[in-house]
């Protein structure tokens, strides 16, 4: 059908708003310093323009063969992103996710209230939760250390609410089964809700991963000592200084994220729609 | 007995969760309302002065409108172009998977990664400023002009409009055909059935669709700070841009006030948009 056909325009054009980043990011590592430099120099000294090739001049892995052996740096931010988001990841997991299922299979007085709280605090703007964040922080003498980043960002409300959602849609007559046949809410919630709940809980973790992944205004406000920074302090300084090897660390950066995104997109889109739409 | 129980299960599995939340957000929020309503020491209470020393601060006032302005354009124009992909990407029969994957790739690409492609394309000395000059047209000054505006709402919708078009899609699941069909029977074109089927149905997923929209638009501050650092052109001074400069000078009066002032407006705003959303049972 030819009206079909057309829509392939706007489609396609859209895609190639996305495909020609990530082909620019992944030139990261295919471009050797030296190319980076005389392309992009422009940027820094203001003079010319910067240029752009499809396919590099001279392919050449030495940027990310620099970046990886003779950056230290790089080893301590990339480190440093992964011992705070991973340990942010895992414990929205282990916090947050009793605590969604309380809230969507269980009964309590002002269990509806309590939702609405979830929903409020995960649409403040980091910039409203960082006032408070900051003083509790001050007062533990927490400030400039990896658990300014970790313990805020555990108790991520958009997970809980993630999570919470998915677990809604199981139906309520195999979590009763399950009560019924005499078994503890933790071995219901093992047996039934995680497994039936698999896309809500995935979701959570990989959307909550991905958002600690990217974080820059909580690192930025709460650690001052660059031996703490992640990557995403890391690269803007990167620009500045070693323009040549930038782009591989900005596609080095980018890789464990695109990995866990491919990994559970299809957990990811389930979930996302169970936030969206109720049964 | 058993209800009793009950509870104590609940209270068990919800503890941990609220504990950091109470201790990280909610007590802490409320030293920020009584510091709020004191001096920047914190030991004098000056009643409402803060606020009004908030209110009347231009930055604050610039940022505020600044704010409202790209809310009420970048949210709207985010919902519609995701929900022509998601509509577009329904009717076609190949390719739909690679397609759905591409438009979900932004959102999972840290930001930092991308701000250097930002600032090839846009810079003064960018790429895009190169061609305009091959082409013969006039330079334009991307970051320094009303244009790093728009250059910042594209970013929104580059970033957001795969997430938005999965909700879409799930909403879109789940008319049942049974309408469409006893529509077509009637005698409804396709606008028809469109427009009076299809648009109705999508009320409640669309109010989903812009409250976690709102949610991703307060993020957009990374890359505007990223690409133009902390003062960049007055078009794009938002609220976040204020509140971390505040927060740089330790300004606790100021920055406690308008924190206070930024939840209430956002607790307000939910509670009207519950209108369109139904959290309920």
């Amino acid at each position: 059908m030819v009206k079909k056909a057309a829509l392939y325009i706007p489609l396609l054009s859209a895609a190639v708003l996305i495909w020609w980043p990530v082909w620019f990011l992944t030139m990261g590592i295919l471009l050797s310093p030296d190319e980076v430099n005389l392309l992009y120099a422009a940027i820094h000294t203001k003079e010319g323009f910067v240029r752009w090739c499809l396919l590099p001049s001279w392919p050449s892995l030495r940027a990310l063969i620099q970046l990886l052996f003779d950056t230290p740096e790089f080893f301590v931010v990339f480190w440093n992103s992964c011992l705070q988001c991973f340990l942010q990841a895992a414990g929205q997991l282990l916090t947050g996710l009793p605590a969604a299922w309380a809230m969507a299979q269980l009964k309590f007085p002002g269990r509806r209230l309590l939702f609405g709280m979830y929903v409020v605090l995960m649409l403040l703007p980091f910039q409203v939760t960082m006032v408070p964040e900051y003083l509790v922080l001050s007062k533990l003498g927490l400030l400039d250390t990896s658990l300014a980043i970790i313990l805020p960002g555990m108790f991520a409300a958009f997970p809980v609410f993630i999570m919470t959602r998915g677990f809604e849609q199981i139906p309520k007559s195999m979590v009763e089964a399950a009560r019924l046949d005499g078994a503890g809410e933790w071995a219901v919630l093992r047996h039934v809700g995680i497994p039936m709940g698999r896309a809500g809980v995935i979701s959570a973790v990989v959307l909550g991963f991905l958002e600690a992944w990217g974080a820059v205004e909580r690192p930025m406000s709460f650690l001052e000592n660059p031996i703490h920074w992640p990557f995403t302090l890391y690269l803007p300084q990167v620009v500045m200084d070693n323009l040549g090897i930038s782009m591989a660390a900005g596609f080095v950066a980018a890789v464990p994220a695109v990995l866990l995104f491919m990994w559970g997109q299809k957990y990811l889109q389930e979930g996302i729609m169970q936030g969206a739409v109720k049964e | 007995m058993h209800k009793l129980k009950k509870y104590k299960t609940a209270v068990i599995f919800l503890l941990p969760n609220l504990l950091g939340i109470t201790v990280f957000l909610l007590l802490p929020f409320l030293e920020v309302i009584r510091r709020s309503f004191c001096n920047t020491m914190g030991n004098r209470f000056t009643g409402l002065y803060n606020y009004y020393q908030v209110i009347n601060n231009e930055a604050f006032r610039l940022a505020a409108w600044n704010t409202v302005k790209f809310t009420g354009i970048a949210l709207p124009l985010l919902l519609v172009v995701s929900l022509l992909l998601a509509l577009a990407v329904r009717v076609i029969s190949t390719g739909k998977e690679v397609l759905q994957t591409t438009y979900m790739l932004p959102m999972a690409l840290p930001i930092s990664s991308i701000v250097l492609l930002w600032k090839v394309l846009f810079y003064d000395q960018g790429l895009i400023n190169g061609m305009l000059l091959k082409l013969g047209l006039q330079q334009v000054s991307f970051l320094s002009t009303d244009l790093a505006f728009y250059i910042l709402l594209f970013t929104y919708i580059w970033k957001n409009a795969g997430y938005d078009m999965i909700l879409w899609l799930a909403g879109l699941d789940s008319i049942s055909k049974d309408i469409y069909e006893s529509a077509e029977a009637d005698g409804a074109d396709a606008w028809q059935r469109f427009w009076y089927i299809t648009i109705p149905e999508l009320k409640t997923v669309m109010g989903m669709t812009a409250i976690l929209s709102f949610m991703n638009l307060f993020k957009i501050y990374r890359e505007a700070y990223l690409v133009s650092g902390k003062y960049p052109h007055e078009s794009v001074y938002l609220l976040q841009h204020l509140f971390n400069n505040w927060f740089l000078a330790l300004d606790l009066g100021r920055i406690t006030a308008a924190a206070v002032m930024m939840t209430v407006v956002v607790t307000a705003g939910i509670m009207w948009l519950k209108k369109y959303w139904q959290l309920e049972e």
